[in-house]
């Protein structure tokens, strides 16, 4: 076994409405090359204007976590040519980030232990290249080109794959708690590398470190790290550690392996140097207050514990909902609002994850679900009519009355009727009122589940179990 | 119709023998004199010569460069904007060294510029086209680009008013960057006032160009008082193997000031030769990043290749001119790692020095005199195998460019083969209004330059 040394580095778009450099629109999803302007496609004489909302964000993103913020930064030049690069250089800041130190808290063998940062810094990104099948072009899409972009590098501290997808949600959640990103992994708005290297236990020498570009996805960290782990341990233990040269891997999804992309010599200069088009950010203490102003400060883990001891919920269940800001602001909402918090987690961790993929919003709100959980409680609603409920409402939105009147859903405790539907359902099949009358416990279940499908599970389960023994006391 | 016919009519004779535009908006232009006439503002009804680095909304935009061949500008450079909203109008993009790199105006991808003083000369560059077309008379006005003497040298060459404004006195959005630290838009005309008047409109901060955060301009209307004046001047440029006859007329200026009352004191400021070199380290290496986006993806000439790179390659080598290959490849070499700290960083604390030092002699003279340029206009073709024959030619602007001052360049005396002779003054960062003080006052007293019966 070789130790495990992972460092990351994480671009994340901050959540400005405007790009960084110029007015064009930050919104996702727009048609091609409909957000764009002379600035973000770097025509010919155009300057760059600096975003202030992108200073702001990333100096909130420093007070997340713990950096210190620099009085002086300076954005530079990084040159290399691409067609998603228009100006043929990314603006970025070299030796004088923004952000300097802090860190994020992971758990490793029961103790809290602080991953350190290296830097924040402000960056654009570049526009999107589209490379339609069997054809002999590519597509440029330039509303990406601009948008501004924090790159959060840690130290070499993280020890396994897991550790680093642990650090990753919870650096996800802060910077989502803060209303610095909404970290979509989907959409690109976060994105991961990963250097990666193994060391003898015991020793301080670090084997080689390879830098793994292209992950995508939580899961697809976690896959990609292990693959290369397995990768460089495999060759170290065959004596082949003379194979692991310093290079750029790029990380297939789809064959699920690392493949090589560049070699150190092969390694672009970029040339960087100051950005004359752009003068020193020069930040005050009041500024860096201003855009610090009521900054969450619980971190991902504290929040988890709290939700164990104030909720009383399973460290499982904490973490489920703490890795996620959307379900963990929730969950305390709601759980602020009803006696057993408990229930709550239930609801949003069954009925919820259902229906919910992580980024594109909890569609049913805090106030919607409790309102949804007293009916079942009052027994004005089965549980299992209380799930279509919850789904009509995720759906089409509107409050839980309007869908029970709309779903005809209301509690069915009319006796005579359910008296009537009863005997027919027996009647129809007698081989089941047989078996009960054996002892057979599951036959029982099989009349209940009859008369909850035809009643579309509006019968009150309470009155129909006991209208069901009552009838099989008069076959008797 | 029949007055702007007759207009361009006049600028077509001239045009012929000169070739001082690229392109002449003529069927824009009845447009552009409707609205500028309903500006009315201080330039209402005024054409401009518009340097071809410069975007003027609908016009062409090649820098004299076959990479921009078919390219025209989507929108306003802040200063036509302004330049709109006073009433004057653009005639016509004026013709000039690919990129504004150059000192002849030779670099054209397109046309030789002829300097309308004697047409076997140049007249100087890389705003060439503007300083012939103002000079020739074909527009009272023109606006050109100065990086390392781009305004002054040829408004001297072509016995023209040029200025150089302080860094970041003028907004830059819209002038096509050749070295983002360097450049200035100015104006270049016949006369003092008439400069001063388009630097009026075109002067102060502008918040599409960060760098631009300098005052608006006043036309100066209160007298110098030259008993108060302190002068600097060349101490031993007779050592400095000037021409004789830019000497001569240098002396001239200095005795013109003392006349006037100025405290005329000799500054020791040694031209240092190694200004020059520093220029085109820094300037280089900023215009090897500008002139990264012409990869012929998005717009310009676009060549051939089997892949994205081999196309690019394709684009570059056929879109630039061999002046604009040497720079771009030179300034590539002085970023690159291991070289950047030798030559690139060194030249930047140089730069930094130099910038102290011209506050330091700021800080006890208004105004520093200099020849703008060494020798009057050389002869098409002189220096054309010659590139280090041509760069020295900037010795006398490049100082001006590298610590960001004003620098003004006005047209004092004649060579004895009648070639205009071009004479600097140089203010503190941001005194223009010094500048255009004095060089009224001594028009008050001795007449207008430009208009003098001059030989030296």
């Amino acid at each position: 076994m070789y130790d495990i040394v992972i460092g990351l580095e994480i671009h994340v778009e901050m959540k400005t409405k405007t790009k960084l450099f110029c007015g064009c629109s930050t919104e996702f999803g727009a048609a091609p090359n409909t957000q764009v302007c002379p600035v973000c496609l770097g025509l010919p004489g155009t300057l760059p204007q600096v975003n202030k909302e992108a200073i702001s964000l990333a100096i909130r993103a420093g007070g997340v976590f713990g950096s210190t913020i620099q009085p002086i930064s300076q954005f530079s030049r990084k040159n290399y040519m691409y067609p998603d690069l228009p100006k043929a250089y990314q603006i970025t800041q070299y030796q004088e980030p923004i952000c300097t130190g802090g860190g994020v808290e992971v758990m490793r063998e029961g103790e809290r232990v602080m991953i350190q940062l290296e830097r924040i810094h402000i960056e654009e990104d570049p526009g999107k290249l589209m490379h339609p099948e069997y054809e002999f072009y590519s597509l440029a899409d330039y509303n990406r080109s601009g948008i501004p972009l924090i790159e959060i590098v840690t130290k070499p501290d993280l020890r396994s794959p897991e550790e680093a997808v642990e650090f990753l949600k919870a650096l996800r959640t802060q910077l989502d708690f803060a209303g610095i990103s909404d970290c979509r992994m989907d959409q690109g708005s976060m994105r991961c590398d990963a250097n990666i290297s193994l060391k003898e236990p015991g020793t301080e020498v670090l084997g080689t470190r390879v830098e793994i570009k292209n992950i995508n996805s939580f899961r697809e960290v976690q896959k990609a790290l292990e693959k290369e782990v397995k990768r460089q341990s495999d060759l170290l233990r065959f004596g082949e550690g003379d194979k692991i040269v310093q290079e750029t891997r790029k990380w297939d999804a789809g064959k699920g392996r690392t493949i090589p992309m560049r070699s150190k010599e092969d390694a672009e200069d970029y040339r960087f140097f100051d950005d004359p088009d752009l003068p020193v950010i020069q930040l005050t203490q009041d500024q860096i207050e201003a855009a610090q102003a009521d900054l969450p400060t619980e971190t991902a883990i504290q929040r988890r514990e709290r939700f164990q001891s104030s909720y009383g919920l399973s460290e499982e269940e904490a973490t489920k909902l703490t890795e996620d800001a959307v379900l963990a602001r929730l969950m305390d909402q709601a759980g602020e609002g009803h006696v057993d918090p408990r229930k709550v987690a239930t609801w949003i961790l069954t009925e919820g994850l259902r229906l919910y993929r992580s980024g594109e919003g909890f569609r049913v709100d805090a106030v919607t679900l409790l309102d949804l959980m007293e009916t079942v409680e009052s027994g004005e609603l089965s549980h299992s009519a209380a799930k279509q409920v919850f789904e009509y409402v995720w759906e089409k939105g509107g409050s839980v009355v309007d869908a029970i009147q709309f779903l005809g859903l209301k509690q069915n405790s009319d006796q005579d009727e359910l008296t009537i539907l009863i005997a027919k359902i027996m009647a129809e099949n007698p081989q089941a009122v047989l078996e009960i009358k054996a002892g057979n416990g599951k036959a029982f279940g099989f009349l209940m589940g009859a008369v909850m499908k035809q009643t579309r599970g509006t019968a009150n389960p309470k009155i129909a179990k006991s209208l069901i023994e009552a009838e099989l006391e008069k076959t008797k | 119709m029949e007055v702007i016919e007759r207009l361009f009519s006049e600028i077509m004779k001239k045009e012929r023998s000169i070739g001082a535009f690229l392109s002449l908006d003529i069927e824009g232009a009845l447009k552009q004199i409707e609205e500028a006439e309903r500006c009315g503002g201080a330039l209402s009804g005024i054409p401009l010569g518009i340097k071809d680095n410069i975007a003027v909304k609908g016009q062409p935009l090649t820098c004299a460069s076959k990479m921009l061949m078919s390219h025209k500008a989507s929108y306003d450079a802040t200063v036509i904007e302004r330049l709109r909203k006073s009433g004057a109008w653009f005639i016509g993009k004026t013709n000039m060294d690919e990129f504004a790199m150059g000192g002849s105006t030779e670099n054209s991808a397109f046309q030789n510029t002829r300097n309308p003083v004697d047409l076997d000369y140049v007249p100087g560059g890389s705003s060439g086209g503007s300083a012939a077309a103002v000079a020739a008379g074909m527009v009272p006005g023109a606006l050109g680009s100065d990086t390392g003497g781009s305004i002054r040298q040829p408004a001297a060459y072509c016995g023209i008013v040029g200025l150089k404004p302080t860094y970041g006195r003028v907004s830059r959005y819209g002038l096509v960057a050749f070295a983002s630290s360097f450049d200035q838009i100015g104006p270049m005309t016949q006369t003092v006032e008439e400069c001063e008047q388009i630097f009026s409109v075109i002067a102060g901060a502008d918040e599409k160009d960060p760098t631009c955060d300098g005052a608006y301009y006043q036309i100066q209307k209160q007298k110098m008082d030259f008993s108060t004046l302190r002068v600097g001047v060349v101490s031993e440029i007779e050592k400095m193997g000037i021409a004789p006859s830019v000497l001569a007329a240098y002396q001239k200026l200095v005795e013109e000031f003392r006349e006037v009352g100025a405290i005329v004191e000799e500054v020791d400021f040694l031209l240092p030769s190694e200004a020059v070199s520093v220029y085109y380290v820094l300037s280089s290496a900023e215009a090897s990043s500008n002139l990264g986006r012409f990869d012929g993806i998005r717009y310009g000439i676009k060549g051939e290749g089997a892949s994205v790179e081999e196309e690019m390659r394709a684009s570059r080598a056929a879109g630039f001119g061999l002046e604009v290959k040497r720079r771009v490849l030179f300034g590539t070499h002085v970023l690159s790692a291991g070289y950047q700290d030798q030559v690139y960083k060194k030249a930047q604390r140089y730069r930094a020095t130099l910038k102290n030092r011209m506050k330091e002699l700021f800080s006890s003279h208004d105004l520093f005199l200099m020849p703008t340029t060494p020798t009057p206009a050389f002869r098409l073709g002189e220096h054309s195998d010659d590139p280090m024959g041509m760069y020295l030619e900037d010795a006398f602007t490049v100082p001006a460019s590298l610590t960001g001052i004003p620098a003004l360049s006005i047209p004092y005396g004649k060579s004895e083969l009648g070639l205009p002779i071009g004479m600097q003054i140089m203010a503190a960062h941001g005194q223009e209004e010094t500048i255009f003080q004095a060089v009224k006052g001594l028009e008050s007293k001795n007449g207008i330059f430009g208009r003098r019966d001059q030989d030296v």
